[in-house]
């Protein structure tokens, strides 16, 4: 048995054998993908046992950007430890600002006043574009097409720059505070959002004609790494890649938060719950997030933009568990307060950490080629995965 | 002896032979030196012009520090790929490691022998061109395995693996496109078909079409499979398996740098231009002017020619375009002075490309750069398109898709080529 201490188990310690005893010792071929690779999104190293190229199993290793955020959570106070789940997804800071904050919120009995909300909606939805924008570049470029990482990032640029003119910074963005907003929006923040949206509703469309329909996207995409929806309700997945299997499961739509029930839009889902489906469920979520930004940018209320929070913040002796649909999935924060101004315990549930784990049913039986495109799929990003 | 010396070489000048045909040593080595030099110019280049037109297909625009508009990027790497450290793992088969990339760049060179430039432009015209050709490229996949195995390492092993299984099941596809192409030679009043570069492309001319619009479509399926498989055979996307980036790190050579490397780099670029070379003597008339029976006599002639020359002032006049648009702001000033002063160059080369004696020896060397460069800028388009294909996936493809056809094509050329006598000899048997 491994020691529960050692970071980084060896090869031999690793328990391959109990998964699947179907191993041909003479063909397989283990080999120790990352943690640097140029496919793995970060630091993730995956252990994979191969029989040429035929993947018989794999073990993912994470921690490798462990930095405790948990645990520096209990020794900072609520509003300190607001800036610190940026660095948990950076690349959809405001969705965790989001969700933290709303915990919080939650925490204290208060709410934010509707204006915050709206700008909240707003931001959020930007940056799940800038998320998936993000995962399409990287997805297409883990499969050989370099050129639609170009056309995202140029677009992308546009909502940072957006993020940037109202607090800032562009990707660790603590856009939010306890009880509202950090600041007031920017003088033409709405005229620039809706010249963003109709700059970039384009766009998109020209994301689809690189690759929806391309022939070969087809080929390595087609019945990859497929999951079940039973499966993946049984592996806690969440998110584009649980809705790709055809389970329509939206937070926003089913325990609604911030003010997402005021706003019309609909849950894409997809039937097979291959790679396949998850781009277009994601190419799909694209156009929501774009109605729903058109339509809660028309209609932003005039008015304060902080709840009244005490300057201090002492929730009361309770816990709490607030979980928000994030561009990945599920992102949900349980608090544990015990009346003091530091939390007793945070636990963060994030989605990447959570879909990592489908990984081996994904990729069984598939090829090596494949594995890099699921773990492009799956849209982990590891700062969240280790937190 | 001197003169004995200066006749030889000039007895050459007014033969219509290659210098391996004319049994001329002086005039091979020149040719071998010219076409040594000329293919490293073509290979940097290639990596200036990939990254730049790579650049602007992706919103991006490339290199432009080095030089004016990047001109001197490849040479600043070919600088730092010489001092980088030259590093030997210490698993690998020190021997074979050392050995494999020479085979690479032997193989890629060598082909180069019977690349026809023009009816003379050659180094040699053997009566085996095709095959040779096609026999040598096909060593560099003895390179490539030698690497990935020497290597000692996972990533390239497999590299090596999926390389040399792509190349010998793309090889049968384009062996069987090439033979129809062959066939189509024979179509004269001898039926002598003819396997010499030069003769194939002397074959076109003769009967008046470019072999990719013999027997339409069938010329054009025979180009097509072609195409595709030469894709394949020298690695690139979207074929690019062994050397994967996204799965393989760098595929086969990824334990290799500086110098090596560099080697690699080298022999896949020079591999690529002759196996476009190949194509363009098959199926795109070599050296052929367009339409030189249609257009034929001396005007016509007199016009194709000047096309060599006034494409570099072409060129010239983009570079002074460009050095107007060039910052004025005195940091710029070396660049600005650097563009205009290529331009220059490159007005020159047009000037001289104007006088008759250089015109007539070179419209034919311009052609079939022009085809061949025609194909460098469809490897940069493929690459900045297409998604990579999966290893089964490229193995279905040749195996099921381009094999079948290639094997149709064959027969269909055969049938359509000898119906005249098929139709004699059926019109016997019906009525003895």
């Amino acid at each position: 048995m491994t020691d529960p201490n050692t970071l980084s188990p060896d090869l031999e310690t690793l328990d391959l054998e109990t998964h699947d005893k179907t191993f041909l010792d003479a063909n397989e071929l283990v080999i120790n993908m990352g943690p640097q690779h140029p496919a793995t999104h970060g630091v993730l190293r995956v252990i994979l046992r191969l029989d040429g190229e035929k993947v018989m199993g794999l073990e993912c290793v994470i921690g490798y950007l462990h930095r405790g955020v948990e645990k520096i959570a209990e020794n900072r106070t609520y509003t300190m430890f607001n800036p610190y789940v940026d660095r948990m997804d950076y690349v959809a800071a405001v969705s965790n600002g989001l969700g933290y904050c709303e915990a919080v919120e939650k925490l204290l009995n208060v709410e934010a006043p509707p204006r915050a909300q709206y700008v909240r909606v707003i931001l959020t939805e930007l940056n799940r574009m800038a998320s998936h924008q993000l995962w399409l570049g990287t997805h297409a470029l883990d499969i050989g097409a370099i050129t639609p990482l170009f056309y995202t990032f140029r677009d992308r640029e546009e909502i940072l720059k957006i993020f940037e003119k109202y607090c800032g910074a562009r990707l660790t963005t603590h856009a939010f505070r306890i009880g509202g907003l950090q600041y007031e929006t920017y003088e033409g923040f709405e005229k620039e959002v809706k010249t963003f949206v109709s700059f970039v509703r384009p766009k998109i469309d020209e994301y689809e004609e690189l690759l929806t329909t391309n022939r070969i996207w087809l080929e390595r995409t087609k019945g990859v790494g497929k999951i079940s929806g039973k499966d993946a309700i049984a592996l806690g997945v969440t998110g584009p890649v649980l809705r790709a299997s055809g389970v329509k499961w939206d937070i926003r739509k089913a325990l609604p938060y911030a003010n997402y029930k005021n706003f019309d839009f609909d849950i894409p889902t997809g039937e097979n719950g291959d790679t396949y489906d998850r781009y277009l469920v994601r190419m799909a979520e694209f156009r929501q997030s774009l109605r729903i930004i058109e339509q809660a940018v028309d209609n932003i209320p005039e008015g304060p933009i902080m709840a009244k929070v005490p300057k201090v913040i002492k929730p009361p002796v309770g816990e709490i568990y607030h979980s928000i649909e994030a561009p990945k999935g599920e992102l949900g924060f349980f608090i544990v307060s015990d009346g003091s101004t530091q939390p007793y315990r945070i636990r963060v549930r994030p989605p990447s950490f959570v879909n990592l784990q489908a990984l081996d049913v994904m990729c069984r039986g598939q090829l090596v080629a494949d594995v890099i495109a699921v773990i492009g799929t799956l849209d982990i990003v590891l700062g969240e995965v280790d937190r | 002896m001197i003169h004995t010396l200066i006749q030889y070489i000039q007895s050459y000048l007014d033969s219509d032979k290659t210098p391996g045909g004319a049994g001329n040593i002086f005039w091979a080595i020149v040719y071998i030196m010219l076409v040594f030099v000329g293919l490293s110019v073509a290979v940097i280049a290639m990596n200036w012009l990939e990254r730049k037109i790579l650049a602007h297909m992706q919103v991006r625009l490339g290199p432009m520090r080095v030089g004016p508009h990047g001109l001197l990027q490849p040479i600043a790497d070919a600088i730092k790929l010489l001092l980088k450290e030259d590093i030997i793992p210490a698993e690998a088969d020190a021997a074979v490691f050392w050995i494999a990339p020479f085979i690479v760049v032997l193989a890629a060179f060598t082909v180069f022998v019977v690349v026809p430039f023009g009816p003379t432009h050659a180094i040699t015209d053997m009566n085996i061109g095709i095959l040779f050709m096609l026999g040598v490229s096909s060593l560099s996949v003895l390179g490539i395995v030698t690497a990935g195995w020497a290597s000692n390492s996972h990533y390239p092993l497999i590299g090596a693996l999926r390389s040399s299984a792509q190349m010998v099941s793309y090889e049968v596809a384009m062996g069987l496109a090439v033979i129809s192409a062959i066939m189509m030679t024979s179509l004269n009043d001898q039926s002598t078909g003819t396997l010499s570069m030069i003769g194939i492309v002397q074959a076109q001319l003769a009967q008046g079409e470019w072999f990719i619009f013999k027997f339409f479509p069938l010329g054009l399926i025979g180009f097509g499979i072609f195409a595709i498989a030469m894709v394949a055979e020298t690695n690139r996307a979207p074929f690019d398996l062994p050397e994967a980036e996204s799965e393989l790190t760098a595929g086969f050579h990824t334990e290799y740098s500086g110098f090596r490397w560099s080697l690699f780099f080298l022999a896949e670029y020079s591999a690529m231009i002759a196996v476009s070379s190949i194509a363009v003597t098959l199926w795109l008339g070599g050296w052929l002017r367009p339409f030189p029976n249609l257009l034929s006599g001396p005007t016509w002639d007199l016009l194709f020619s000047l096309f060599p020359g006034v494409s570099f002032l072409l060129l010239a006049v983009m570079c002074f375009y460009n050095t107007a648009r060039m910052p004025k702001h005195p940091l710029f000033r070396v660049q600005t002075i650097g563009l205009a002063g290529f331009g220059v160059v490159l007005g020159l080369i047009g000037l001289i490309l104007f006088i008759p004696a250089v015109r007539i020896r070179v419209t034919d060397i311009f052609w079939f750069a022009t085809k061949v460069a025609a194909f460098m800028y469809l490897y940069i388009w493929y690459r900045g398109t297409f998604p990579r294909y999966r290893f089964d996936q490229l193995m279905k493809v040749g195996w099921k898709v381009l094999l079948p056809t290639g094997l149709a094509l064959l027969i269909l050329t055969a049938l359509v080529g000898m119906r005249a006598e098929l139709w004699a000899e059926l019109q016997g048997a019906w009525r003895p």
